[in-house]
Formats: C-alpha cells, structure tokens, sequence
C-alpha cells in the first residue's frame, strides 16, 4: 500500500534526514504527496505517517489546518480568484463570475476533465495590482475577463509552460546534500547549549560590569 | 537576596486578598483549589500538560505590571503575586468565555447523557451568561459517530478543549484522534477507517468536560442523580486501580477511576472500566448446580452443600486439591486457606495456574511501589510480560515516568512491547534465555560485557551504562512457553544490582491477595512458610503440597480425590492444554466455585457453587506493591450467589469445624493477629487509606535460588515458541462484557518477516503450528518486533488455544511451522 514512487520515496527518506525528530518533516512530506498525484490522498498519509512515526490521524490533523493541502481530488489548474477588498473594488468578484461562467462550474468546484478547480480565496497580498488571482499559487495580476479567457485558453492549449500541475511548489528541487544540514540535534539530545544563549549571556555580562 | 528569603520554600499569593502559602513552581489553578478557591475550568486537567485552550480559567493577576487577565493553568505562582478571581474584570472574561463556548454547543442536555455531571452545565449556572445572545445557525454534524467500538463522539457538543486528544497523544501514546481541520471547522475525529482503537479510550469519556464523548455500556442508562457510588478497587488485573462504582436500582452501570497518586492517577484500561458487564451479564450463576447424567442441573444450596461435603470427608488431604483463589477478597482467601490447610489439611493450595512465578520470587525478593518505579532519574527493568496488555494502569504510570520524568527503562521481553518505542534499551533474548541476557547486564555493569541469549555485547554494555539510580525490576512471565525458571533466575542474577526492588507484574486481579494469605504450596497467611505454623489453624500440613501443575499431574493418574476449582478455569488458562484437560478428566469430583461458567466448569464440574462478584461483597484487594485497599459492597449478588468466605465457613461447618468467622471485618481481625506483616492493617487504617490504600511490607519467605536448569538450543528448522498475552482475549469475563467481547483479535501466528523467506511463506498464509504436543492452524502475521527465530502466538485467543502446543515440563517450546 506504499504510494510514493520510489524516486519520491528516496526525496522523503533526505527531507526526513535533515530533522532531529522525524515528524517535523510532516508539512515538507505532505507537500511531497500532493505534489506525486495533485492532492493528498489516504494512502500517502498511511504511508507519511510510516515514515514519520506517527499515526495517520496525526498526519491529517495536522495536514487539514492548511488550506493548500487538498484531501479531495482538484484540478491540475487551481484558479484563486482573489475577492477581498481591493480586488472586491476593481471587479474580482466580476472576474470570479467571468471564470464561474466560462468553465461552468461554481466557486470550490472542478470541471469535468479535471483540469480546472476554482476557489474564492481572501486576501492574496497583491492589492496594488487587482483584481488579481493565482493559479497554482502563481500570481496573474490586473485581469480582465479577456485575460482571464485567454489565460484559460492557454492553459487548456499546453502554452502555459510556466505554471506546473498542481502540487508541485517549485520547478527546483532543492537537494542538501548529507552533511550539508545544519546539525541541529533534538532538545534532548543537545550536549551543549544554543550558541545563541551564550551570546545573550556574554552580552548580559558586558552590560553588568 | 537574603539568607532567610533563600530559605523559603513557598511562595507568598494573594488570592482575594488573602495571603496563601504556595509550591515554587505550582500552577495558580492548583494552589488556588488546594486553598479553597475553585477556579472554573475545561480544559486544564491535573495529570495532563497545560495547553490554555479553553480560557475558562483567566483570572486577574498582579505580578507587579498592574492586574491583567491571565490564564491561571499556565501560570506559575510567583512571590508577590496578586490574585482577583471575584473582580469585575474576571467575571466579565468568565461571563465572556462561557458565551462564547456555547456559541455552536447544541444545549440539548436533555437528551445528554452528561446531564446533571457536565462541567459546562454547571459552571454555565455559576459563572456564565443567563442567556445567548447568539441567534445564527449553529454547527451541524451528524451525531453521534462511533470513533471506536466503544466511544462514541458527539462533535455538535464538543468544545474543543483537547482532553482526549491530550490523553491519547500524551498519556497512552495511541495518538488516533486528533483536531482536524480549522477555525470553525475544527473537530476531534479519527482517519478515515482507523478507529479509536486504544486499550484506554475509556479515560477519555471520564474525562471530556462536556458530553461529547459517550461510552457504549453507558449510554442512557441512568442519570447522574439517580446513581449511587462507592470507591472501590478494580478486580480485572492486579494494579488495583481505584474506581467508583456507580449503580442504580441494584445493578453497577459504571466505573470511574479515582486519583490515587500512588496506584492509578484516575486512569483505567478499558478492561478494568468495561468489565463490570460481565457481572451484570445473563450468564452469571445464580444457584447451584450438579452434575446428573453428565449435565449440570440447577439444585439448592442444601444438597449442594451436602454433596461437597461428602466428596470431601474422609479424603486423604494429600488426594484434595484447591486449583485458583485470585479473584477472591483477601478475606475470603484467607477462609478458603483456613478450610483447606486447616480444617481439610492439604497444602494442595495455588492460586497460580502454572502460568504465574514462584513464592520465592514474589515475596521473597525486595519489592519495589510503583512510584518507587516512577521515580524520576531512576531505571526500570522490564523482565515480563508487556504493561500495556497485561496491566494497563501500571503502563500508563511507566509511560508517563519515562516520557515525562527521565526514567530510563531498559526491556529485557521476548518481544517488542507497548513501551519499546520510549523505552531506552529493547533487548530481546531467545525465549527461554533472559536469564543469561541478565546476568550479562550485570556482568556488563562491573565492567564484562558479553554475547548473551542472541544479543550482542555492545547492545548489552549501552544498557549497562545507562542505568542510573536505584533499578526496579518488573518481574513477570513474558511467556508461558518459556518455564518461570528462566524468570526467576533473571530475578536472581538482576537481585545483585545495587539498591534493586522489584515490582510484580503476575496479572489476575487478587493473586498477590491470595499470596499474602497463604494459596499457594508451602504458605501460609502472612507471608511465612509452612514451618512457621498458625496458631489461628486447628491444624498445618507437615508436607509441602503440589501447586497445579503437579496437583493436574496427580488427578490425570487419577491420585486426586476432589479438585476445587475456586474461580479458575484451567483448560483455558494451564499453559499446557493437554495436561489441563487429563487433569480435570482425572479428577475425582470436581468442585467449582464460580460466578460465571467457563470452560472447565462447563465440561467438568461436578458441582457448582454460585459465587458473588466483586461488586458484591465487601472486603479488600492487594494489589501487585502489596497495597491493601477495599473492596466495597455495591449491589447484592443474583440469585443466591454467595460470598466466597460464606462458602468456604459454611463447608468448615458441616465438616465439622467452626472457621470462626462471620464477617470480613471479623475475618481482617483474625488476619491482623494471625499474620505479623497485616499488624498495620486495622479498620482505622483502612478508614484513613480510602483512597490510597494501605501499604503492607515485609516478608519471612527467602529468596529464591538458581534452578540451574539450561535450555536447550533449538535445531535449525523450528522456531522458539512466544505464547503472550493480549488485553482481549477470550476470557470469560471478558467474553462476558458485550461491548468488549468482539475486541479479542483471533489467533494469528507472528513472525518477523526475515523467517518468512527461510519458511517460503507469506503474510495471511494459513499455517499448521506443530509442536512435540499438539498442533494448530492460524493465518501468519509479519512484524520486525518479532525478533528472527521466534513465533509469537497470543495466548487463549478466539480460534485456537497456543496452550495445545505448550508441555508444562518443558523449559521452552520450540514450534514448526508449515503451510496448511
């Protein structure tokens, strides 16, 4: 019932290597699932939680506090639109109904191809380019519904090259090699105290004498 | 500072001010309780970490910065610390929280079972808004979901303040709920199609501050109101935890655990908690019963009476036996004791059923308490079965000292076990070698670390070295394929650590009971030997009698003449099926006395006494430290059941001996004259140990010495046979329980994986388990703590016994395992 392949499995065992306790790799871990098949499924967690020595309860606990893990099936495209308040005044909720219309499906849904989900999301923290909206957590801004259009278009047509399938964060995988980590050991392990500890004492010290 | 300020060791408050006297390091919400002032609370629960979750306890705090609303469970006390719990300020945050908390509460109270014991019905009338301003829609879900076969979860009701996910996650280590989600869709819930399968999912309904949690035996059987209780002791293991048993219209609908800080910190197993089922159970015996033309017929206690009587009267003592006693309170052990060694004259007496440790062993090595055990910064060693199986509390205990309070715990257990992923050192020895593996532990203190039974001497030396302070062994059978020699020369060789005490880990409910008053062969009450005599007793046999084993040896050459079956049902539980079922075949009348019908009754009892339950006697337990506590009188028995000392007087009597007793009081007198350890044990004592129980020590049995015996290696083929035990098996008391009887797993043989390619075969693979006394079938299990060469079979499991396969007189077992 494993369900990485054995290339992200091997990605896993290095995120995992570079913790001093093997849950904190959790959230790294769970990105590395969604992005193997665009959402996080049952399994990946049975087997998340296998790697990391906890329970699948734990891994979904603390994997459905984020809302950019998806525990359903989603399109390959997630379209944020963006209807907070700046957006909201320069039309994003008009460019929300223009995407709702052009792919026939309501905000949250997913149209039947698979290819496109769209959500109504908050604040994206691009107010001075709205109305704005994000697919795959890549940022679009100033849309029209032209855009919007051609945007889609573009996708559905394969010229979207900049914008990976959902799931996958960055193009690049960044790889530390072993030896490479920081070296922090777990609380109850360290031998020594932070060196940030001694600093502060030593600066203490200084401001008494 | 000053020299006297360095002194001091409280902290000075001012709660509502008054000056109080606090703890350096207490949380403001425990020293303001132990003062007086009850601060409301959800979520701060005293045996749990702090998180601050429910809010419900701000209060206004001073230390020095001006007053401000702090949460008081996380907060320690500080000297010069100010505290308003009756300011404006408080009431309004109080007044505030509470509006909040019920925001998307349900108030469907009358249709709750936590009605009229709930903390936020109760603290919402005393410190809460009269109405909710609050006129939306509230949280919808479907209610209530089963997140175990036992617990049942109620999430429009639950208030999030993470008791039970703190509990699992903490406490018992089975992190299987947890938050999901967020904001205002957080809920408690399990993964999808992994239940709450926790041996202690219990705790979690006791301690839920609303009604969101809900048990399964209790679900709409009573309402607080009409319940009545008594504080009491748990019978289903020898831990002793302390309950309150609740009941209503004379039957025990309820057990709660009781904060004893030496025993069980409020928590149960599951087993202990559910287990009161049994007694209320349809099968329970309710009069007495013969054997006419090979069927057991419900009779009168005259002529049942009259029947033991004769098979008893004018028997050769030598040809009497007396298989079981562990259930019993120690009074009616101590009857039953009287009436066998003083009044029949036969030392054939044992609690145990073969799967248990010699006298010796336990009482005659240096005990350890369980919190001795606990201590912080000191070493357990685990030779014995697996905590978290066998003795639930004790587990919860040892886990929350190693986790928590840096006690270093090494494992010296044939398998991998319930505390093996916290425990420092797993060291798993060839069954029927931990004795070497001990000795080599020792050795490897002083400085000679060596191979031994499999390990190596580097693993042995790590061990070694990270042992600190004084060591307590928990000593019990892992096995019972392996001999208690094996067991008992690991206790020898670990007696030579310095400062070492040891805490039993034998399992049944009152066995230490039944020790301390003299059920077992050589015994007699008060932990000293035959030789010491009992001035209490008529007369003391000279010889010293057979324990079961031998007492099943003598009947199946047909040289016992009565066997009383007190509570005991060997087919199941001898660890030697076939020498059990020649045993009982051999006998001549079989006496059993019993509350429910098991195995062994049911196919060859000749006469069945109904016996009354722990619920339904008064009379104390002692638990595995040697702590007395009591065991109170709740319900009457059904039927005409009777207590066990009743019983055992009313034999003596038409026997034509008078056991002087006729009343446990009066019996725990004669126990207090008779035995020199008991002397402490008066009912002021018992009065003023309630709660905590009453502590007795000391012992005039000697210390065991080394059997000498070795075990045999096994050829290249077989593989070394583990028979352990697991929570849920097919008991008849817990098969008697109807939420927990479906939770024994049926028989499964487990293997690590490496012996599956030697072996050919694969997981889910029915297999034939052959050994030079039987044979079975059961699927194959794979598990890596398992160590390679061993077979892990559980023992008395739903399917097929492990007891078939095991020769009593053998050190080991050694089993082959082929495809069906």
């Amino acid at each position: 019932m494993s369900y990485f392949t054995a290339e992200n499995l091997e990605t896993a065992h290095e995120i995992i290597s570079r913790y001093p306790r093997k849950k904190s790799a959790l959230i790294p871990l769970l990105h590395l699932a969604q992005e193997q098949e665009g959402w996080v499924t049952d399994n990946a967690m049975r087997q998340i939680a296998e790697l990391a020595d906890t329970t699948p309860a734990e891994v979904k606990g603390t994997g459905s506090f984020y809302e950019m893990f998806k525990f359903h099936p989603v399109g390959a495209y997630m379209i944020n639109v963006c209807t907070n308040l700046a957006c909201q005044l320069l039309g994003g909720e008009e460019l929300l109904a223009h995407a709702e219309e052009s792919l026939g499906i309501k905000a949250g849904g997913t149209t039947a191809d698979g290819m496109f989900t769209i959500e109504d999301v908050e604040c994206i923290a691009a107010c001075t380019e709205a109305p704005c909206l994000q697919v795959n957590y890549r940022y679009k801004l100033r849309l029209t519904a032209d855009d919007l259009d051609q945007l889609i278009d573009d996708i559905r047509n394969g010229r979207a090259t900049d914008i990976p399938e959902h799931g996958t964060l960055g193009l690049v995988r960044q790889h530390i090699p072993a030896g490479a980590g920081a070296g922090i050991v777990a609380p109850e392990q360290a031998t020594e105290r932070p060196v940030w500890l001694a600093r502060n004492d030593a600066a203490a010290e200084g401001r008494e004498g | 500072m000053t020299a006297v300020e360095n002194e001091k060791s409280t902290v000075t408050v001012t709660l509502n001010g008054v000056e109080i006297e606090a703890n350096p390091g207490e949380l403001l919400i425990d020293a303001a309780e132990r003062h007086g002032t009850y601060i409301p609370r959800f979520c701060y629960h005293s045996r749990m970490k702090s998180v601050g979750m429910c809010r419900m306890c701000l209060v206004e705090v001073d230390s020095g910065r001006g007053p401000a609303l702090q949460p008081s469970c996380m907060i320690p006390v500080g000297e010069g610390m100010t505290v308003d719990t009756e300011s404006e300020a408080t009431k309004k945050a109080q007044d505030g929280v509470l509006e909040f908390l019920l925001i998307n509460h349900p108030l469907d109270c009358p249709v709750c079972d936590k009605g009229g014991e709930c903390p936020l019905q109760d603290q919402t009338v005393a410190f809460g808004p009269g109405e909710s301003r609050f006129v939306e829609e509230k949280r919808h879900y479907e209610k209530p979901i089963p997140i175990s076969d036992t617990v049942y979860l109620d999430r429009e009701r639950c208030i999030l303040c993470d008791r039970c996910t703190r509990f699992a996650d903490d406490v018992a280590g089975d992190t299987l709920i947890h938050f999901m989600d967020r904001g205002n869709s957080t809920q408690v819930n399990t993964f999808p199609d992994e239940p709450f399968a926790s041996y202690f999912s219990g705790n979690t309904v006791q301690i839920c501050p609303v009604g969101a949690l809900t048990a399964k035996p209790y679900r709409f059987k009573a309402r607080p109101w009409d319940l009545e209780e008594t504080i009491s002791t748990a019978w289903i293991d020898s831990v002793g935890s302390r309950v309150t048993i609740q009941s209503s219209r004379n039957q025990v609908l309820r057990l709660l655990g009781v904060d004893a800080d030496s025993v069980n910190w409020g928590w149960l197993s599951d087993k202990e908690r559910f287990g009161f089922e049994a007694l209320n159970s349809e099968d329970r015996l309710t009069a007495p019963m013969v054997r006419v033309d090979g069927r057991l017929e419900a009779t009168g206690w005259a002529p049942a009476l009259a029947a033991a009587t004769d098979a008893l009267r004018d028997v050769d003592p030598a040809r009497i036996g007396v298989i079981g006693g562990a259930r019993l309170t120690n009074e009616s052990q101590y009857a039953w004791t009287k009436l066998a060694k003083g009044v029949l004259g036969t030392d054939n007496v044992d609690a145990q059923l073969g799967d248990g440790l010699p006298v010796e062993a336990v009482l005659g090595l240096p005990r350890a308490t369980i919190n001795q055990a606990c201590t912080p910064g000191r070493t357990v060693i685990l030779v014995g079965p697996d905590p978290k199986e066998d003795l639930g509390a004790l587990f919860l205990r040892l886990r929350h000292a190693v986790v928590n309070d840096g006690t270093t715990l090494i494992e010296l257990t044939p398998t991998r076990t319930g505390l093996s992923t916290i425990a420092a050192h797993s060291l798993h020895p060839k069954p029927g070698e931990v004795d070497l593996l001990a000795a080599a532990l020792v050795d490897a203190v002083s400085g000679d670390a060596h191979d031994a039974a499999g390990v190596p001497a580097n693993a042995i030396a790590a061990a070694a070295a990270s042992i600190s302070g004084p060591v307590t062994v928990v000593l019990g059978r892992a096995s019972v394929a392996e001999s208690a020699a094996v067991t008992v020369d690991a206790a020898i060789a670990l007696s030579q650590l310095e400062g070492v005490g040891f805490l039993s880990a034998l399992r049944r409910g009152n066995v230490h009971g039944a020790l301390d008053m003299g059920m077992a062969p050589g015994l007699l009450p008060g932990r000293v030997p035959l030789r010491a005599g009992c001035d209490a007793f008529d007369q003391v046999p000279t010889e010293v009698g057979m324990d079961t084993i031998a007492m099943l040896e003598a009947a199946a050459s047909g040289d016992l003449d009565v066997l009383v079956l007190l509570g005991s049902d060997p087919l199941s539980d001898v660890p030697d099926a076939d020498l059990a079922e020649r045993g009982l075949a051999g006998a001549g009348t079989v006496i059993a006395v019993e509350m429910l019908p098991n195995a062994s009754t049911l196919t060859h009892a000749d006469l069945v006494l109904p016996a009354a339950a722990p619920t339904e006697v008064d009379g104390t337990f002692t638990n595995l430290e040697g702590r007395v506590s009591v065991a109170e009188q709740k319900v009457t028995p059904p039927g005409t059941a009777r207590a066990d000392w009743m019983i055992a007087a009313e034999l003596a009597l038409r026997l034509g001996a008078d056991l002087g007793v006729e009343s446990p009081e009066s019996i725990r007198a004669e126990i207090a004259v008779v035995s020199p350890v008991h002397a402490k044990l008066t009912e002021t004592a018992l009065a003023d140990g309630r709660v905590e129980g009453v502590l007795i020590s000391g012992s005039s049995i000697e210390a065991p010495t080394a059997s000498g015996s070795t075990t045999p290696a096994n050829d290249a083929y077989s593989l070394r046979l583990v028979a352990a035990r697991r929570m849920y098996d097919n008991g008849t008391m817990l098969q008697a329980s109807a939420s927990s009887a479906g939770l024994a797993a049926s028989v499964k043989v487990t293997l690590n994986p490496t012996d599956f390619e030697k072996l050919g075969l694969d997981a889910g693979t029915v297999v034939k388990v052959i050994s030079g006394r039987g044979e079975l079938m059961a699927p194959l299990a794979a598990d890596f703590g398992v160590p390679a060469g061993s077979a892990m079979i559980p023992t008395n499991a739903p399917g097929s016994n492990v007891n078939t396969l095991i020769d009593a007189s053998a050190s080991v077992t050694d089993v082959r395992v082929e495809r069906a």
